[in-house]
């Protein structure tokens, strides 16, 4: 049996990783990707010691950091259960099981999905959820961004740009995105804004062609070729039962990354923790850690 | 012999320039075809990968669409 088992490999359970390796600890990290939604960030800016990295620049250094220890990956596997048999902790994948005396959960968040018929259907099809990876595919034709936050508006006006037309669908009566983008977009011509207005289906036939949205009690059809989902994030955290979390499904945890479960730890974006950051994740994978470490150091 | 190596890309996709990166790393030549610009190569890509989503790699013909570490080594014999 293993000592630990870290779900996750963002910053937090990389950090997490560092520490353990530094220990010697006998641990083991399961994750679907390496980075996680850092993977997936454009320009970072406040990551202490660089002034400037890309997401993907900074995960090929946390991976080169992870290599450097030698630490032992499970990559491409995702956590799906989580139990406890006595005091032994039993993680079962998507291609084996794993026994621990402790685990950090460390597995972030992912991007919400609007759960509407045809979604699943016409994903990459036409429908994204990456308006920064898949953007410039869609110049010259009309598409619909889906959301009214800071994301929802960053992918309007990038759109805008390329776009023949660029249709805003927002659930709420106004943007909750910074006032200067929202001006930005109500003043260009060839985007049109629908607040209050929720997405009842995505239509296609083979990829996607048009998208029914409902307004006060009337349902259109926009023909769009694009469809850009930004309605943020959940965390990954529907895999674990017993697990106290706040109402947004986040794992509870006290200053000390302890769960309501004792040797079960979490860190990072998919806890209750105060703002979510890269460094911040960072650093709560670190102080997972050596809380799980001084657990494991008791226990023997 | 070298295999034939091609990645469908956009300069801002995260999983584009990752999937750049490990083959830099590992030594493998290839050609980077930015879809953003070249719409006859975007064509291209959704036809042979029946989606549109980015990156898409090539390895003597077969398709692999995203950063999927595992099945470009195994395509690559890495």
């Amino acid at each position: 049996m293993l000592d630990l088992i870290i779900i996750g490999a963002g910053p937090a359970g990389i950090t997490a990783s560092v520490y353990a390796a530094r220990k010697k600890m006998d641990f083991l990290v399961i994750s679907k990707d390496i980075g996680g939604q850092t993977a997936w960030s454009g320009d970072i800016e406040n990551y202490t010691g660089y002034q400037f990295v890309t997401g993907p620049e900074l995960v090929a250094k946390f991976e080169e950091h992870m290599r450097t220890y030698k630490v032992p990956m499970k990559e491409g596997e995702e956590a799906l259960e989580l139990s406890k048999a006595g005091d032994t902790f039993i993680v079962k994948t998507d291609k084996a099981s794993y026994e621990a005396k402790a685990v950090i959960i460390a597995s972030g968040k992912r991007s919400r999905e609007l759960g509407v018929p045809g979604e699943a259907a016409f994903k990459n099809k036409g429908l994204t959820y990456c308006a920064t990876c898949d953007g410039p595919l869609f110049a010259g034709k009309d598409v619909a961004i889906i959301g009214g936050g800071n994301s929802a508006l960053d992918a309007a006006l990038q759109m805008a740009k390329i776009a023949r037309k660029t249709y805003v669908i927002n659930i709420m009566e106004h943007f909750t995105g910074d006032a200067v983008m929202a001006e930005k977009i109500m003043a260009d011509k060839n985007v049109e804004v629908m607040h209050n207005a929720r997405v009842a289906a995505v239509h296609g036939d083979g990829f996607v062609d048009a998208i029914s949205v409902a307004r006060q009690s009337k349902t259109e059809k926009l023909f769009v070729k694009g469809i850009f989902v930004e309605i943020g994030l959940i965390p990954n955290s529907s895999f674990l039962k017993g697990v106290d979390k706040n109402e947004a499904g986040e794992v509870k945890i006290d200053s000390h990354n302890r769960t309501n479960i004792t040797g079960l730890f979490a860190a990072g974006d998919v806890t209750d923790v105060p703002e979510k950051q890269i460094i911040i994740a960072a650093g709560e994978g670190s102080k997972a850690l050596l809380e799980a470490f001084r657990y494991l150091s008791r226990k023997r | 012999m070298a295999k034939s190596v091609k990645v469908y890309s956009t300069p801002t996709c995260p999983f584009c320039i990752r999937t750049k990166q490990f083959l830099k790393e590992s030594n493998i030549a290839f050609e980077d075809i930015d879809v953003s610009v070249d719409h006859d190569k975007a064509q291209e890509m959704i036809a042979r990968s029946g989606q549109m989503g980015v990156p898409v790699i090539d390895i003597d013909g077969q398709v692999i669409v995203g950063f999927d570490k595992e099945q470009i080594k195994e395509k690559l014999g890495l």
